[in-house]
């Protein structure tokens, strides 16, 4: 691979390949910012391994895509920031259409709860070992998935109950 | 009785499972059980819930929170209540077109949005802004810091009791929107920016405007000083409410002041420098204590800081055009249009498509909004609107550090803790 990388990120996605050979698919750049692409099931271990060893202490995103005919649809993002070595780093992980699972990072940072209930919420992506892994949007009762490609953008007429337009007598 | 008793004693009307599970993930929050006392006559322990239209939630947040007397044991937040599906429409509009919507993101600085979604557009399409428009966002955004803080200074003090506060900020915010409307044309949603530029270059009356704020607007800020600082009730009702050490921070992502209260310098301006911040001096505000306190004159600082930005960009200000000169990437100047046919074409299709980034770029782009970090992640498809946006906006990552701030608190400190945060639910909302 010829990238141009910073020293620092050269150096975590050198030993990340050493260590986790079979498990990293692709790394790439666009525009300036350095995507990698792993296996699903290495996920945690892989995130355990940059937050311990190359100071990724602070997870700003994670992040849902469609990509829609393809055959591994969902996409999940995670945007990594070191502080320390003043780095940005995505991490992406390709999921399949039926029955999208991935585990949750939560454990790794606590942050990671609200952005995967968000992506779940939003592309029906569930999370293993998600303390709470409820909606955060949408009301429980909503039987879609408003990002993902398929949905109309009026939404569904009568999917979820209304208000009723007189007031409650009591 | 077990804690079960408070999802039987509700009978949600809409919604219900929603209701429920809600319920559900107060009573294991921290994945124990914990049992209601059977005698407990008085009613102490209880489940309240506050908004989504208290006038304290400074929007549309819901709270729900299980009481002990005055103590909140624990806390679970609801911000279901906006949504507005504005990822889902940005992805059917072109990138132009859905510029005036982020406008109505986070509402209270709406410039600083307009820039960030600007610049994220500008690097996934790979376009060069001319150094004049630069300068302009940047004296833009600085001063929609200032008028954000100082929404968030009236509000928050109000909270704390002191209503007449609320008006003296208003006044200062009402010169900040004669400002905006000599900049942009609109008091509120400004709408400045462009892809590849601005609308249009500041007028000589604007510039004198804002030379006559950042002349006068210490003088006031050292006023706001006077009177909150030594302020026994301030004081006391800020200090140590919603403690967040420097570690809980970072793990829950917290961001902007809220993460600088508690002594992390992340600023984005200095992180990673867009426009030209890394051409003019300013100080990272931190405070170690990570009280409402410490979030407080982080923020009273920040204004400072904005001054001096300000100032240094206007001894800056380059001449030349304030928007590239190149109709694939921006639309052509009115002149153009109404005089040349070629420019009238440009002008359609810019409109019709937009600007098309290049089929498989994908890019994130973040700035310091007056709330902490505001990026856009842009996956383009070759087309003239983008094929996924996402929004990662600092409402958000702050609305949850406030769910763990809340646990152990007493709850009439809980606005304030709301109020510290400074959370904008069109912010949150995606």
């Amino acid at each position: 691979m010829n990238l141009e990388l910073s020293e620092n990120l050269r150096n975590v996605v050198d030993q990340l390949s050493e260590q986790f050979s079979d498990a990293l698919i692709d790394i790439y750049k666009s525009t300036g910012d350095t995507f990698i692409r792993v296996e699903p099931d290495h996920i945690v271990d892989i995130c355990k391994e940059l937050k311990e060893e190359y100071h990724f202490i602070y997870l700003a995103d994670i992040l849902g895509t469609d990509r829609f005919t393809s055959d591994e649809r969902f996409e999940v993002i995670y945007n990594l920031v070191s502080l320390r070595d003043r780095e940005r780093l995505f991490l992406k992980v390709w999921l399949e259409e039926e029955n999208p699972t991935v585990d949750s990072v939560t454990e790794v940072w606590e942050s990671a709860n609200w952005h995967e209930r968000q992506v779940y919420d939003m592309f029906g992506v569930t999370f293993n070992n998600h303390p709470d892994m409820r909606r955060i949007y949408m009301p429980e009762d909503f039987d879609y998935y408003p990002l993902r490609k398929e949905f109309p953008l009026l939404g569904i007429p009568g999917s979820i109950e209304l208000p009723s337009s007189t007031p409650d007598t009591e | 009785m077990e804690t079960k008793h408070i999802k039987q004693g509700v009978d949600p009307q809409f919604f219900k499972e929603h209701q429920e599970s809600l319920y559900d993930a107060l009573e294991d929050k921290h994945t124990t059980v914990e049992m209601l006392d059977e005698d407990d006559p008085l009613n102490t322990k209880m489940v309240l819930n506050m908004g989504p239209q208290h006038p304290a939630t400074h929007g549309v947040l819901r709270l729900i929170l299980q009481l002990n007397g005055e103590l909140i044991e624990k806390a679970k937040l609801d911000i279901g209540y906006l949504h507005r599906g504005i990822e889902k429409m940005a992805e059917n509009k072109t990138y132009q077109e859905f510029m005036p919507y982020t406008d109505r993101t986070d509402y209270l600085s709406p410039y600083s949005n307009n820039v960030a979604f600007c610049t994220a557009v500008e690097k996934v399409a790979e376009v060069e802004v001319p150094e004049r428009a630069h300068y302009i966002r940047m004296i833009g955004c600085e001063l929609a810091r200032i008028s954000s803080h100082l929404l968030w200074l009236g509000t928050m003090v109000q909270d704390t009791g002191a209503v007449s506060f609320f008006l003296w900020t208003f006044r200062e915010r009402e010169k900040l929107y004669d400002i905006f409307d000599h900049i942009g044309g609109h008091r509120f949603t400004i709408s400045h920016a462009r892809i590849g530029g601005v609308a249009n270059d500041l007028t000589d009356d604007a510039l004198a405007m804002i030379k006559d704020f950042i002349d006068e607007f210490p003088q006031e800020l050292k006023d706001f000083h006077g009177l909150l600082d030594r302020n026994r009730i301030f004081f006391d009702r800020n200090r140590e409410v919603g403690v967040l050490s420097t570690e809980e921070a970072l793990e829950i992502g917290a961001t902007g002041p809220t993460l600088r209260g508690s002594g992390y310098a992340y600023d984005i301006r200095d992180f990673d420098p867009y426009a030209r911040y890394d051409e003019v001096e300013f100080e990272i505000p931190t405070r170690l204590e990570g009280d409402n306190l410490a979030r407080y004159y982080v923020r009273m600082e920040e204004m400072h800081e904005s001054i001096r930005i300000i100032r240094q960009c206007l001894d800056k200000l380059p001449k030349g055009p304030v928007r590239v000169d190149n109709a694939k990437e921006a639309y052509p100047s009115k002149d153009e249009v109404y005089y040349s046919m070629e420019g009238m074409i440009h002008d359609f299709m810019m409109t019709d498509t937009g600007i098309c980034p290049p089929k498989g770029n994908e890019s994130f782009h973040s700035i310091e909004a007056p709330k902490g970090e505001l990026g856009y992640f842009i996956q383009s498809d070759g087309t003239g609107h983008p094929w996924r946006m996402g929004i990662k906006s600092p409402s958000y990552a702050n609305l949850q550090a406030l769910e763990n701030m809340l646990d152990g608190e007493m709850v009439a400190d809980t606005v304030i803790m709301i109020g510290g945060v400074d959370p904008v639910m069109g912010d949150s909302d995606k």
